[in-house]
């Protein structure tokens, strides 16, 4: 049972991933984690504000349970199922890169301490690069109609050609911020 | 009961995307840089066993659990909206190293810092609400 604690390999999750697609799918849903932050708008209030979060949010709480779930999930993951450090071995390369850009925390943690530890919490550039972060996916995620999950994952599966055009952006979008503006950030 | 299964779906999920650490900021930035084949794998394996499945469901009309027929909607048609969100989503994705899924997640885990993600992602959402009418689409 070793191997629970360990990281699970692609060929683990990626199949994983596609039983959760075909899951909610057999139980009349579909795969898509972006949208439960239009619901969250809405019950929020946002619909006073703009017509677009005008529906019923009621429709949605599934999904918002999916949500919740995810949580547990991860604490579950985290807690019970990782070993302390559950340090990601990322490729020495990377982990030479990034300590050269000042993240010093590549290779020996999960999430870079810089940005994800508590003193991020109250450094004003970790706090701007979160936020900033955050911004852009909650406006692309729904000006693109979907995220990984909706667009990746379940629209490439229907052979969606929007979800091809969506991810093309995705990856282009990553590969810009990384290549050309984390010079620039880090 | 069918709310039950949501949420057990959901702890799967959670479970999922912190162990393969795709939930993990690294394996995004490493995956922009190519120096790991981890995160196209998942991607690559689930797509291929997700084409198969649906190719599979549609051509021989399984219904789901409950014995509804399985309806997928397309897309809308469009490439401005898919391109230009796609490429902003892409920026964050990148920046903040985590999409929807795994903000979630990390909540989860304890990375209380996400919280601030997920603000952000919330007001990004509402900020589209606002300007969807100006925006091509």
């Amino acid at each position: 049972m070793n191997w629970i604690f360990e990281p699970w390999p692609w060929y683990v999750a990626g199949p994983l991933i596609a039983l959760i697609m075909f899951l909610l799918i057999f139980v009349g849903k579909q795969f898509g984690m972006s949208s439960n932050l239009r619901t969250m708008c809405t019950i929020c209030g946002a619909d006073k504000k703009a017509d677009f979060f005008d529906f019923n949010w009621k429709d949605q709480r599934w999904n918002l349970m999916v949500v919740l779930g995810a949580i547990i999930g991860g604490f579950i993951a985290a807690q019970f199922l990782s070993t302390d450090a559950a340090a990601v071995a990322i490729n020495p390369e990377t982990v030479n890169k990034l300590q050269s850009m000042g993240i010093e925390s590549a290779g020996k943690a999960y999430m870079p301490t810089e940005l994800f530890g508590l003193g991020a919490l109250t450094d004003i550039k970790s706090l701007a690069i979160l936020l900033i972060g955050g911004l852009l996916i909650g406006f692309g995620a729904r000006y693109a109609g979907g995220c990984t999950s909706g667009h990746a994952i379940s629209g490439l599966s229907n052979l969606q050609l929007p979800s091809l055009i969506a991810v093309i952006g995705f990856f282009a979008g990553g590969l810009f911020m990384i290549h050309v503006l984390f010079p620039l950030i880090f | 009961m069918r709310t039950l299964s949501y949420l057990f779906i959901g702890i799967f999920f959670g479970i999922v995307m912190f162990k393969s650490e795709a939930a993990s900021w690294f394996r995004i930035y490493e995956m922009f840089s190519f120096q790991s084949f981890h995160m196209y794998g998942i991607i690559g394996s689930a797509l291929v066993i997700g084409i198969v499945g649906i190719q599979l469901i549609k051509r021989n009309n399984i219904k789901s659990f409950y014995g509804e027929p399985i309806k997928f909607t397309p897309k809308d048609r469009g490439v401005s909206r898919y391109l230009y969100g796609g490429l902003i989503f892409g920026l964050g994705w990148a920046l903040a190293g985590a999409c929807p899924g795994p903000i979630y997640t990390l909540i989860g885990a304890g990375y209380l810092p996400i919280l601030v993600v997920l603000i952000g992602s919330l007001l990004g959402t509402f900020l589209y609400g606002l300007l969807r009418k100006k925006l091509p689409h």
